[in-house]
């Protein structure tokens, strides 16, 4: 079982060439393209990857301002960054995942109580906010470039990845006030979107191309494992999505 | 207004396994019977793209609309209840098959020492073991009276099982046998014998081969998909009502399933209950279903509520101690420990719900309590349910919660880590129960339920002492690190901890001390009977639903008594158990 270990993990270099995520992003030269620019400086497959087909759910349907979108990748990236095991959250297409969400009902909180009143509560009882997710989401992301103006001058984006994390860990520690919601509670939600984004199936906007479940050795959708889960040994499987489902 | 319909023999409040185990034992009786269900319908083709962890597991896409009805909570009676505005601690569901469909199919027999609690404790640890604000007492009904109804339900649901050395006495085989063991299970199994207990497999309702019940309904094979908890099976493998008991009611013509049907209110007149008012939930208009009897079988939480909401029986009040409805809400004790292996990994991805085994050997009264802080205790299981990535990112302690060394070591340890769970037993506790809210009402306008609940010294005391015995054995098992569960300060409404929520309606054979008596029948209301796990006097130390099914089988032949005999079926027993 050790051996394998070495074997399924992908170098960064080998992930990056097989995968060609960056090339669409790069060479057309938009917004995915710039934020990652940031993260695969000097790495120079990143310019002679294959070039991609367009891919046209990745437009926003929430955000309506680049650069809140902007600040969204890079805290997102750094809540699940790019590695030797392979892309991190701007990658995976985190970011489009997450508009996407605040866009439904994920956003709008249609499956839970809004009606007040609204009270703060114990360290128990759970969020209280009246704020719905896309609300505090928008107002989280301000606020994240507001203290990193406040604190270094420049824009969230702009920051070096450690100066990014002490303002996320601001945001975590409770250190910024928010109106409505604790700056704790916008963290909770950015964190769990992340890796909500990186490993829920690729229909979803993220995962993309189940590199999120390659880098976790975990296989996606398949339909059975009577065959197999008796195995002594650890199984390594093609992952599958819903796609194939239909 | 509401739209008076024609009166029938029986109405169920919810279509789940109680209401679908009524209908089926009433309908093949030659009765006429209507379901009510708040849901929508739903077959197993509504599965077929089930294998979605966002979807179903994170976005919850089976169960309970919480923006229409919800609770609200507080951990103590002196501070201000506020809604639980998304699930989080537990899950009911929502539709044709209720929580039944998402289930992982653990299923067990609660244990002879559950059913006389209260005086198996007193006779031998003497009457303050746990002291006078633990209202712990006996259910009005012994395991040997319970068994054949125990019986009937593996039967019709197919579980499959082996010979459990510590468990509640058999007299039959499961009917089907164990599902298949894996790498995993014969690890736990293998250290657990060392240690010198007594593994076996956990028995499942994930069947281990194609079965068709006495009802002549067929369950299929367990597929080992990795997707079972908080999802349908697309097979049709795992025993839910939806295969079983629902169409065998509907073969008989005796039975009308009626979806998106909201009940509000028992109706009641002089003692008796005369049927239910209702909303169709798609236009809101409001129709009353008359009924010889009415038969509660929605979840444990709306049970009570329906109750409180029309006036029935007399509430429960902590001050007092006096009152039933609401009285002795339990949960589980969801204590264990988790081991990481840094040569090793696992195909944790596959499983199944019930793909698991267990130890009892701290479970019941399987052990002795007389240097112990608490009493009862738990099963200890490794399951193999099919882990999936979103909501399993286990890591040390020590980890941070993002960035770059959480995402290193949540992907190592991903394949790389066990856990063995308990279903700790809880205690009632006088100061944790059930009323109706003051201040927030449902989406019809009715107040929610209120929830008041905290983890006792019992809980903290069973908590430590189950967590260390999973931890011991995760060392046996080979781990190269073992981390304990440690309970949280208070019970805490958001993380996910169990769906088994108990009480609030109990049975018991003092009409004092309890709601209904051992057939489920309330002892205010000769023909109203209230079925489900509203109606445990506490909750031990397994999973529930082996032990609902029972008392569901017990009240259908009581209820089919009752047709006959038109009155209360037991005699109250004063004596035998005054608190």
């Amino acid at each position: 079982m050790a051996n394998e270990e070495k074997d399924s993990k992908i170098s960064r270099r080998k992930f990056v060439k097989n995968s060609g995520y960056v090339a669409g992003g790069v060479v057309g030269g938009g917004l995915l393209g710039s934020l990652l620019g940031v993260n695969f400086k000097g790495s120079e497959q990143t310019s002679t990857a294959p070039v991609k087909e367009a891919k046209f759910n990745q437009a926003l349907m929430y955000f309506t301002r680049q650069a809140d979108f902007k600040t969204l990748g890079a805290a997102t990236e750094r809540i699940f960054p790019e590695d030797d095991n392979g892309p991190g959250a701007l990658a995976l297409g985190v970011p489009y995942f997450i508009d996407h969400q605040l866009a439904g009902s994920y956003g709008r909180n249609d499956q839970e109580y809004m009606q007040g009143p609204f009270h703060d509560g114990t360290a128990f009882q759970g969020l209280q906010s009246p704020l719905k997710r896309h609300e505090i989401f928008m107002q989280g992301i301000r606020a994240l470039e507001k203290e990193s103006q406040s604190d270094f001058n420049d824009s969230f984006t702009s920051l070096e990845g450690e100066q990014q994390d002490k303002i996320l860990q601001k945001f975590e520690d409770d250190k910024v006030k928010l109106k409505g919601v604790k700056a704790s509670e916008f963290f909770d939600l950015l964190r769990s979107a992340t890796l909500a984004g990186a490993y829920s199936d690729p229909l979803y906007g993220g995962n993309e191309d189940m590199a999120g479940w390659k880098m976790k050795e975990y296989p996606g959708s398949q339909m059975s494992y009577i065959n197999e889960i008796e195995e002594e040994d650890f199984v390594e499987m093609k992952p599958s999505a819903l796609h194939e489902h239909l | 207004m509401a739209k008076k319909l024609d009166k029938v023999d029986a109405v169920t409040v919810g279509v789940g396994w109680t209401g679908g185990i009524i209908a089926a034992e009433l309908a093949k009786e030659g009765l006429n019977v209507v379901g009510l269900e708040r849901g929508g319908d739903r077959s197993t083709e509504d599965f077929q793209m089930i294998h979605d962890e966002y979807r179903y597991a994170v976005r919850y896409g089976l169960m309970q609309d919480t923006s229409k009805e919800t609770i609200t909570f507080r951990n103590k009676p002196d501070e201000r209840a506020l809604p639980m505005r998304r699930l989080g601690s537990f899950l009911p569901g929502e539709g044709v098959g209720g929580a039944g469909d998402h289930w992982n199919g653990h299923t067990w027999r609660f244990l002879p020492y559950d059913l006389e609690i209260k005086s198996q404790t007193d006779k031998k640890y003497g009457k303050d073991k746990l002291g006078e604000d633990y209202t712990i007492q006996d259910w009005g009904i012994t395991y040997d009276e319970l068994e054949p109804y125990f019986y009937k339900f593996e039967q019709t649901a197919g579980i499959s099982g082996e010979e459990n050395p510590m468990g509640a006495p058999r007299k039959h085989d499961y009917p089907t046998g164990p599902m298949k063991s894996s790498p995993i299970l014969y690890r736990f199994k293998k250290a657990t014998k060392n240690m010198k207990l007594h593994p076996f497999q956990l028995p499942s309702a994930n069947l281990s081969e194609q079965y068709e019940n006495p009802d002549g309904e067929t369950i299929n094979a367990c597929q080992y998909c990795g997707f079972c908890e908080r999802f349908g099976c697309e097979y049709g493998a795992k025993s839910s009502p939806n295969i079983t008991v629902i169409p065998t009611a509907k073969k008989t013509g005796n039975f009308e399933l009626r979806a998106d049907s909201n009940v509000v209110e028992v109706l009641h007149e002089g003692g008796r209950a005369t049927g239910v008012r209702y909303v169709d939930v798609k236009t809101g208009e409001e129709f009353v279903q008359p009924a010889d009897v009415v038969i509660l079988t929605s979840y444990v939480l709306n049970n009570t509520r329906l109750l409180l909401q029309s006036k029935l029986g007399k509430p429960y009040d902590p001050k007092t101690k006096e009152g039933v409805i609401g009285k002795n809400y339990c949960y589980q004790i969801t204590a264990g420990a988790t081991g990481f292996f840094e040569d090793e990994k696992f195909n944790s991805f596959m499983g199944a719900g019930s793909l698991g085994a267990t130890v009892d050997d701290y479970n019941g009264d399987n052990f002795d309590h007389k240097d112990l802080d608490f009493i009862h205790g738990g099963s200890l299981s490794i399951t193999q349910t099919g882990q999936r990535p979103i909501e399993n990112n286990p890591v040390p302690k020590d980890t941070p919660k993002w960035g770059k060394d959480f995402k290193e070591k949540s992907l190592h340890y991903f394949n790389r880590s066990l856990s063995v769970g308990a279903q700790g037993a809880s205690m009632p506790h006088r100061n944790n129960y059930l009323s109706l809210d003051e201040n927030y009402k449902d989406a019809y306008g009715n107040p929610l339920l209120k929830l008041t609940y905290d983890f006792t010294d019992q809980d903290r005391n069973l908590h430590k002492y189950l967590s260390e015995q999973a931890a011991d054995i995760l060392k046996e098992m080979g781990a190269d690190k073992v981390e304990a569960k440690e309970i949280s300060e208070h019970y805490d409404i958001v993380p996910y901890q169990s769906t088994h929520n108990t009480g609030g309606v109990i049975m018991g054979d003092d009409p004092e001390t309890s709601a209904v008596n051992n057939y489920s029948q309330m002892w205010d209301v000769d023909n109203l009977f209230v079925i489900g796990a509203s109606a445990f006097a506490h909750n031990g130390g397994y999973n529930p639903t082996g032990t609902v099914g029972a008392l569901a089988y017990r009240a259908a032949e009581g209820i089919i008594k009752f047709m006959d005999e038109d009155k209360q079926l037991v005699k109250a027993n004063k004596d035998r158990q005054l608190v």
